[in-house]
């Protein structure tokens, strides 16, 4: 994936004009220009939208917060330094639930997303940082990845379910099967496995399926792998629609296009409950969505952690070398197929584990979910947040993801307010997407937070640029 | 294969694209412990024959044996893996990732930690990573890369890349080097460094080496034998000085009026 080179942002030619220099800002001290950001920040917040949009203390006690964690330099403080900021935004997220109601309302926006909205936020994370491993690492265009998570979602359901009740050739409807199932009562029939055990299973169920799928269309390269996986990412939810009987044999995997409905729930059973405190019951807790949240959570830092950690690893670097030139990347040694095939397959894990998760959480499986907007949806996720850079991509499924579940009604509706109009913004959701991917593409074409190396490609310059283009042998 | 035998056997090596020959029937032995040169007009077949060698085309007909086992067709990994690093003719560094890094990338077949150990950190895959840095630097260091860690390979400045290039390919710990055309773009300075290195590179670290180059001064200084070929056929092989006088090379070079004196 060849980027442009980086020009002068037009947001500095304004400055330019009032006599800021970008080369003069860059020598400031770094404190110096955070104290100077934090300003303009607080400036344009409390003080213009402030007035306007009636911000209370709620915000400026969440500036207050902004400013300490921002302003001093906490890497610094030796080994622990490096852990004060990450662990302090973490533990604002895990609390979250605690102080989401009391916060302020965001202008435009709306209100901060409630915790249900923040459940679906946190699944669209885990699979936006899973395609960022397939699209970002390895540069391998993915327009087909909602099919992963489909066959997380179907996995997951059908194993716990009454789904497969009653369709044995001799027709006993109350067989029943139970791994660590919580509440199942064995007159439902059924297959009923722990969803905790089925998280793993439909990860490993639909990466083995990506290094199927992998296998022969990996040797394709750029757009032809594009439309391949885009015609598997189509191929999937018509096989979910149409899976209630497949080939005329009456074999009723998906349940059509009712899809597999009341899954069972994911809770630590009542021996955990009684000696450890753990919750027993999901979705019969008082506090469900919390409980799902804070799960959500851990999925979520176990991708990120993942994802780091072989981004820095010897699959990484092989990734990206792929990324960068697939016949140099060979000729030192890495086995393409291989190696692509890895990051389909780590890529479909995260994608079936955020999809089997999605399933519970919404406790079932639809075949509408799956459509080929939902791919375009994810990729412009990664796309917007920055490709390759995981904190990025997290900031981008975030938001979109914010968007889709609230912001856009949310927003709709401020403007139908103010401006005394009918419209029924949700609807145009896509081309508002297309909208924020185009102004993206124009004034931040390596996305809201670039790779550290399209960083280091701003600050080191490029070399002899037109020797590459004329790289044909 | 002896001490003095060869490291890699060409036998009646052919490739077609379409109707066009690039390189037909040649036959072709590069001595171990030596400098072999492959030199010829411009499109000769010089780049096509390096590349069959690594695995990038797949020979029409004959047969490569390197180190004794049979390569022809098998994939470049596979060629890499076996003992034969090289550099391109256009330079196809890993534009994005720092000198280090495109470094760390060669030695891709040489390491051993899998998806688990990278995502644990097992200590055996630690010490593993932090050997294979420090080996890196070296390596940097050895082809005159000193602080240049940390660039970004499209940052580094075009007689740095090619040595990037060589740094890379000496990364995958090969028995035998290719060098497509290293000195290219080089000024007579750089050049010259070049070549010293090259006959360092053979006299220290007991590499063999296969020079594609047209730099006849380059050629003349660094080599033990010259192969030569023109639209795909061998014309001459021998001692740079044989080869020198060669008529038929000087045909191939200068036009058959060179000869005759017509």
């Amino acid at each position: 994936m060849r980027l442009p080179r980086p020009t002068a942002s037009p947001l500095w030619a304004l400055l330019g004009l009032f006599g800021l220099k970008e080369a003069r800002w860059r020598s400031l001290h770094p404190m110096a220009r955070r104290v100077v950001i934090a300003a303009v920040v607080g400036l344009v917040v409390l003080a213009v939208l402030g007035p306007i949009f009636g911000l209370d203390t709620s915000a400026l006690l969440t500036y207050a917060v902004f400013l300490v964690l921002y302003i001093p330099s906490w890497e610094r403080f030796g080994r622990v330094g490096r852990f004060i900021l990450p662990g302090a935004i973490l533990a604002l997220v895990v609390t979250y639930p605690y102080y989401n109601t009391k916060l302020f309302t965001i202008p435009i926006l709306g209100a901060f997303p409630d915790v249900h909205t923040a459940v679906v936020m946190l699944i669209y994370v885990m699979m936006a940082v899973g395609l960022n491993v397939v699209v970002g690492y390895a540069g391998l265009l993915d327009l087909g990845y909602v099919a992963f998570y489909a066959i997380g979602a179907y996995t997951a359901a059908a194993l716990a379910s009454t789904q497969f009740a009653g369709q044995l050739p001799n027709g006993n409807p109350k067989r029943f099967f139970s791994f660590g199932s919580i509440g199942v009562d064995k007159a439902i029939g059924g297959i009923h496995i722990s969803v905790w055990l089925l998280l793993i299973i439909a990860g490993i169920l639909t990466s083995l399926i990506g290094m199927l799928i992998g296998l022969p269309t990996l040797r394709l390269r750029g757009d032809y792998l594009a439309i391949v996986t885009l015609g598997f990412g189509e191929i999937l939810p018509q096989v979910a629609r149409n899976g209630d009987n497949f080939f005329n044999t009456g074999i009723n995997i998906t349940n059509g296009p009712q899809g597999i409905t009341s899954m069972d729930a994911i809770g630590f059973g009542h021996w955990l409950h009684q000696n450890v405190g753990l919750p027993e019951n999901y979705l019969s807790a008082p506090n469900s969505d919390r409980l799902f949240f804070w799960t959500a959570i851990v999925l979520v830092l176990f991708t990120i952690f993942c994802s780091l950690r072989l981004r820095d690893s010897k699959l990484g670097r092989a990734w990206i070398a792929i990324r960068e030139d697939e016949t140099a990347a060979a000729a030192m040694g890495v086995p393409l197929m291989r190696t692509k095939t890895l990051a389909y397959a780590i890529g479909a894990f995260f994608g079936g584990v955020a999809g089997a998760y999605f399933a519970e959480f919404t406790t079932g499986a639809n075949p509408d979910s799956f459509s080929f907007n939902f791919s375009v949806f994810v990729l412009v996720m990664v796309i917007l947040g920055g490709i390759g850079n995981v904190w990025g991509v997290l900031v981008g499924a975030a938001f979109l993801a914010y968007l889709d579940q609230a912001g856009l009604a949310d927003t709709g509706a401020w403007i139908n307010q103010h401006l005394h109009l009918t419209i029924d913004v949700p609807k145009y959701e896509f081309g508002i997407y297309g909208v924020i991917l185009l102004l993206v593409m124009l004034f931040r074409p390596n996305g809201l937070v670039p790779e550290a190396r399209r960083k280091l490609e701003f600050e080191q310059g490029v070399e002899d640029e037109p020797l590459y283009d004329l790289a044909i042998e | 294969m002896s001490e003095n035998g060869d490291l890699l056997v060409a036998t009646a090596l052919r490739k077609e694209f379409g109707g066009l020959v690039a390189v037909n029937s040649v036959d072709f032995t590069v001595p171990v412990r030596q400098v072999t040169s492959l030199i010829g007009p411009n499109g000769a077949g010089k780049t096509t024959f390096f590349n069959m060698l690594t695995g990038v085309y797949k020979p029409t007909s004959g047969r490569i044996v390197f180190d004794g086992g049979d390569v022809t067709g098998k994939p470049p990994h596979a060629i890499t893996n076996r003992g034969v690093g090289r550099t391109f003719q256009n330079i196809r560094l890993f534009r994005e990732m720092t000198a280090l890094e495109n470094v760390l990338v060669g030695m891709h077949g040489h390491l051993k930690g899998g998806i688990v150990s990278s995502i644990v950190h097992t200590p055996h895959q630690r010490r593993e990573e932090r050997e294979a840095r420090a080996r890196a630097r070296e390596l940097l260091q050895f082809s005159g890369l000193r602080n240049k860690d940390d660039r970004l390979a499209m940052s580094l400045p075009y007689g740095d890349q090619r040595r990037l290039e060589v740094a890379r390919a000496l990364a995958t710990n090969p028995k035998l080097l290719l060098l497509d055309e290293p000195t290219a773009g080089m000024n007579p300075q750089e050049t010259a460094d070049f070549t010293a290195f090259v006959s360092r590179l053979k006299e220290e670290q007991g590499l063999t080496v296969l020079l594609i180059e047209h730099d006849m001064k380059v050629v003349m200084g660094v080599s033990d034998r010259v192969t030569v070929l023109d639209y795909g056929e061998k014309i001459a092989e021998g001692t740079p000085s044989e080869v020198q006088h060669n008529p038929r090379v000087i045909e191939a070079y200068l036009g058959s009026g060179a000869v005759s004196g017509t």
